[in-house]
């Protein structure tokens, strides 16, 4: 890659390297290598704790101001959840939660020049799509038992329908966990890569300055996308959590 | 992997070209560390988190639900005193009045006595009063006729004539009438 690069008339693009996983401590990456995914993760906690934990350690009555913050993300995310999936899924709220503090601070620290954006990758984001399409799959059975299956066989259509439209709905119920996960890392992914590029286009002195400014729009985008797609991949799970509940709808 | 690493020293280049993200070599690694995260991310927040915020969100809420009613109390407590307040004028006023009233009537009673009795003196001191000049009017008549007849003999002494007192006395009396 790296010899393409330089090959390029002297301007070197490495969109992908910020992806590269590498491991802090030198050797292979394994399964237990401390890389710089591992660090990354671990200060996703932090800042998770930061926000949700130390914020709150005062408990005032009258909010300062990182308690109204922390108070805010969990009102913002109780409220999605309850106007959801109804007043039964409010026992689902930790783990929505957890996605949404995970996802919402990963992708934050992305945002950080030089750092490692963990949710750009399709093995992070797929194990969070996964998670949420299985455990809804199992709680989908495990509450309603076959009439779970009543999700696909819509009895509102006429009856020669039913089939073509239970095919379709088959079909978009396993494509779920896949464009929930491709959705976060692809987006992610692309802002973080558009990036680089722009900022590769720095290198000519002439159009260093359209870079710059395109670099600065981007990275406003960028933010933007960070809390939107937390936002969206935490009110799909919201809905799918729905469908388990109440498949009849 | 170990196959990747000897042909190009480096972890990358045993990759499909471009995307970091498809190289299968890191998935065990991320997934491990993922999910490592992910637990302790859920622990953190549902053992201390949340728990904390949403007791800080009740207690908040049931502050401000005693705070107002506390407020409606005080309030109703502010209302009944006024209440109060005015009832009291009302009744001091209402007392004054009377007072004032019931004052005023004695002192008219007294007033009244007082002047009746005024008038009674001066009732009785005016008769006296009337009847002592009518006395010294009688007195002043007496004297005047005693004097002229007095006079009136010794003038008719004078002229040479025998005095007749009964005769003067008459003509005197008939003077004065006249």
């Amino acid at each position: 890659m790296a010899d393409e690069a330089k090959s390029g008339g002297g301007l070197s693009f490495k969109p992908m390297d910020q992806f590269e996983v590498k491991s802090l401590f030198g050797g292979e990456v394994g399964m237990f290598t401390i890389t710089n995914v591992t660090l990354w993760l671990a200060l996703a906690v932090l800042a998770v704790i930061g926000l949700l934990v130390l914020t709150t350690s005062k408990r005032e009555t009258v909010p300062g101001r990182g308690q109204s913050i922390a108070e805010l993300m969990y009102g913002f995310v109780y409220k999605m959840v309850e106007d959801v999936t109804g007043k039964d899924g409010i026992k689902y709220f930790p783990y929505i939660m957890t996605l949404f503090m995970f996802i919402l601070c990963a992708n934050f620290l992305g945002l950080i020049p030089m750092s490692f954006t963990t949710t750009s990758h399709i093995a992070v984001t797929a194990v969070l799509g996964f998670g949420v399409f299985i455990a809804v799959t199992v709680l989908g059975f495990a509450l309603n038992g076959a009439a779970f299956l009543g999700l696909f066989w819509p009895t509102s259509a006429p009856l020669p329908l039913r089939p073509v439209l239970a095919v379709i709905e088959l079909i978009s119920y396993f494509v779920r966990p896949v464009s929930h996960s491709i959705r976060l890392a692809g987006n992610m992914m692309a802002g973080h890569a558009v990036l680089k590029v722009f900022a590769g286009f720095a290198q000519v002195a002439a159009i260093a300055p359209v870079a710059i400014v395109g670099v600065m729009a981007i990275y406003g985008l960028e933010v933007l996308v960070s809390a939107i797609q937390a936002y969206v991949f935490t009110i799909l799970t919201c809905v799918y959590l729905k469908d388990a509940l109440h498949p009849h709808h | 992997m170990a196959e990747n690493t000897n042909a190009a020293g480096e972890v990358a280049a045993g990759a499909p070209p471009g995307m970091p993200q498809l190289n299968t070599d890191y998935f065990a690694n991320q997934i491990f560390w993922l999910i490592i995260t992910l637990v302790v991310i859920y622990f953190v927040l549902s053992r201390v988190a949340l728990p904390r915020i949403a007791a800080i969100l009740a207690e908040r809420q049931g502050t401000i639900t005693n705070d107002i009613a506390a407020a409606e109390d005080l309030k109703a407590k502010a209302e009944a005193a006024e209440a109060a307040y005015e009832k009291a004028l009302a009744d001091a006023r209402a007392e004054a009045q009377r007072i004032a009233g019931e004052t005023k009537a004695a002192i008219q009673a007294d007033l009244d006595v007082a002047i009746e009795k005024a008038d009674a003196e001066i009732a009785a001191k005016a008769a006296e009063s009337e009847k002592a000049i009518a006395e010294i009017r009688a007195g002043a008549q007496d004297a005047v006729k005693e004097v002229a007849k007095d006079a009136a003999q010794d003038i008719v002494a004078l002229m040479g004539g025998k005095a007749d007192a009964k005769a003067i006395t008459a003509a005197v009396n008939d003077r004065m009438k006249g």
